[in-house]
This record gives structure tokens, sequence and C-alpha cells, in this order.
């Protein structure tokens, strides 16, 4: 059952992010809202995780976050798909069940 | 009533915010409809079910013996994640003793406490129905 | 805010009749709360009541009726382990009522 992992902790400050990546599992979805969306971009000290990741999991970011944080889409990981409010509300139907990392 | 595979997961220290107070309650609650309950103890999370715990010294009320009625409310899965008490300092020893009483096997008295490697949480956490993290 | 008058001494009670300061519980003000509900506590409601406030002092919470039950039955025997007896004694709830006059918040997911 594939489960949407919310995350809104900057990888840059807490261990959510670490600990959400070594939870969730293959086909698994990951979508990073608020202060997560500044782990987004490419060049990070965290993006190599991200990546690793992202060989069996999708990632997502909420765009409005994101830019609200200075930081453009160009800017985001090969492979993380910016998404807006109305796209966070799909991939919550989509999934069944959600976890949010506090 | 439909009984769900109930996951809370427990991130957090007590005390310092109000996040395992929460969770504790609304383990109670779910207990109380009968689901199948779960609590998985992982990073900060580990520090809730320390024993020897002592609030004296910040006001608070000491909730943590609340863990150990827990096997009264049929609640008998506590998962806790080795590597998150490795990278603390902490080994099992430093655990409290949480127990249920098995009817089926004449009321012997079992550890609640199962503890589990990372990738084994992540599977435990897959078949779950429901999942409440704090 | 509502209150109960004891000895000249006023105890604050919350919006459901339950103490708000729990260490102002006596034996006095809960048969006082009793009272205000029209029970007249016997030995065997105190049997309940006394075992309540053990167990909140040993678990820091007020018992779910499904675990007071079972409780009351392994400490007191089956014939005052079950739910029959329990309501005899606190028709409004084992849980709720006993709890309030115990001097102990309402018990979680108690509905």
């Amino acid at each position: 059952m594939a489960m949407l992992h919310i995350v809104n902790k900057s990888p840059f400050e807490k261990v959510t992010f670490d600990s959400c990546l070594g939870h969730a599992s293959a086909g698994d979805s990951i979508l990073m809202i608020e202060d997560a969306a500044v782990g987004a971009i490419d060049g990070t000290v965290f993006a190599d995780k991200l990546k690793a990741a992202m060989a069996d999991k999708s990632v997502y970011v909420l765009v409005g976050d994101l830019t609200a944080r200075g930081l453009s889409e160009d800017r985001l990981i090969d492979g993380v798909k910016a998404v807006d409010y109305a796209g966070f509300v799909d991939l919550t139907v989509d999934n069944e069940k959600t976890q949010s990392w506090l | 009533m439909a009984t769900k595979k109930f996951m809370f997961v427990n991130r957090k220290a007590p005390y310092g915010t109000v996040y395992a107070l929460e969770s504790l309650e609304v383990v109670l609650i779910a207990a109380a409809f009968d689901q199948d309950i779960s609590l998985a103890f992982i990073d900060d999370g580990v520090y809730q079910i320390t024993k020897g715990q002592d609030t004296t010294g910040i006001g608070q009320k000491n909730f943590s013996n609340a863990y150990k009625a827990l096997g009264d409310y049929d609640i008998s899965k506590m998962y806790v994640e080795k590597e998150s008490l490795e990278e603390r300092g902490l080994t099992p020893d430093d655990l409290m003793n949480l127990v249920w009483e098995d009817e089926d096997d004449d009321y012997k008295e079992k550890s609640s406490i199962i503890l589990v490697n990372r990738e084994e949480m992540a599977a435990v956490m897959a078949e779950q129905e429901v999942t409440l993290s704090f | 805010m509502a209150s109960l008058e004891i000895n000249g001494q006023s105890i604050e009670l919350d919006e459901e009749g339950y103490l708000v300061d729990l260490g102002s519980w006596t034996p006095e003000v809960g048969e006082a709360l009793a009272k205000a509900e029209d029970v007249e506590l016997t030995d065997e409601h105190w049997d309940i009541i006394n075992f309540l406030r053990e167990y909140y002092e040993e678990y820091q919470i007020a018992p779910a009726v499904r675990v007071l039950t079972k409780a009351v039955g392994k400490r007191l025997g089956k014939a005052k382990g079950n739910s029959k007896y329990l309501y005899s004694l606190f028709p409004y709830g084992p849980g709720k009522q006993a709890c309030k006059y115990a001097g102990l918040p309402k018990p979680t997911g108690c509905v």
C-alpha cells in the first residue's frame, strides 16, 4: 500500500527528513512542504541523499513554499516534481495512506 | 466496529513539546475503540519510555508510568528502533519494563517491547492501515 | 466557574464538575461531590473510589471502563469485576462518575 510522506522540516536543521527517507518504502511518495522545500534544490549537501531515494520513490515539492524562500523551480533536482495546492490534494487522494513527519 | 491496524509513530522527546503526551492521549482513545494498535518509538521518541524519569525539577506531570498501563488496554506491540537507541547511547536496559498479560497463556506477563532495526521498522509501517505521527 | 463549598473553603470545579486541582481532593470532597448528585457513598462505592485513586497514583491516568472492570475483577473478585455491578454503583458510567468522586480527571476516551 503506497504511502505519501509529508515532510515540513528543513533537512539542514533536523533529522526528520533523514528519518523519513530511512522509513519510506519503495513505491512511496514524498512531498516536501514548508521549510522542507529548501531541500529540493540541487547542489546542497542533502541533494545526493534525495537523489538516492528517488531511485524507487517519487519526490514532490510544494512550489509556493519553494518560491517563498527565494528558490526558483529551475534549481530543483532533476526529477523532483513541483506541485501546487491542487497537486497536494491529488497526492493525498492517489495514495492510500499519508504520514506527516512532524 | 471495524478494526484497523493503527500505528502511532513517536519521534519526539517528552516534556519539551506536547507531542508525546498528545500521542498517548490519542492512543488511549483509539484503544477504547478496540483497534489493532502498534506504537513505534524512533529518533528522540525513544526518550518517552526510558526508565527512572523524574520531573520534579521541571514542574511537569511525569506521565511515563502511563505507558505501563497500556498492557491493560490490550496494547502489546511497542516497536523500538535499535538505531535510534544506539545513536543516543541507550540500550534496551535503559527502557521501562513494559508488559502485557497473555490471556491465552495463563495470563503470563510478556514484554511489549519489540526491538527492530530501521529496515524492519519501515516494513512494519508499510503494513499499517492508519499511521498517526507525533 | 463552578465551585464546591466545603468547611468554608471553596474548591474549583471544571464545567463538567471535575476538580480543577486534583490535589484539593479529600474524602470529604468526594462525599460532597457525590451528594451534589444525590448519591450517598457506601463502602462499596469507596472500594472503587479508593481503587481508582491507587490506579491513578501508579499510572497517572484514569482507566477506561473496560480496563477498570478487568482490574477490579482481579483485585476485588469476579463478582465485582463486571460492568453490571459497577453500573449499579455508578449509573452515570463507572469511569465518568467514580472518577469524579475520586477527584480524578475524566478518563481519556470515555464516551
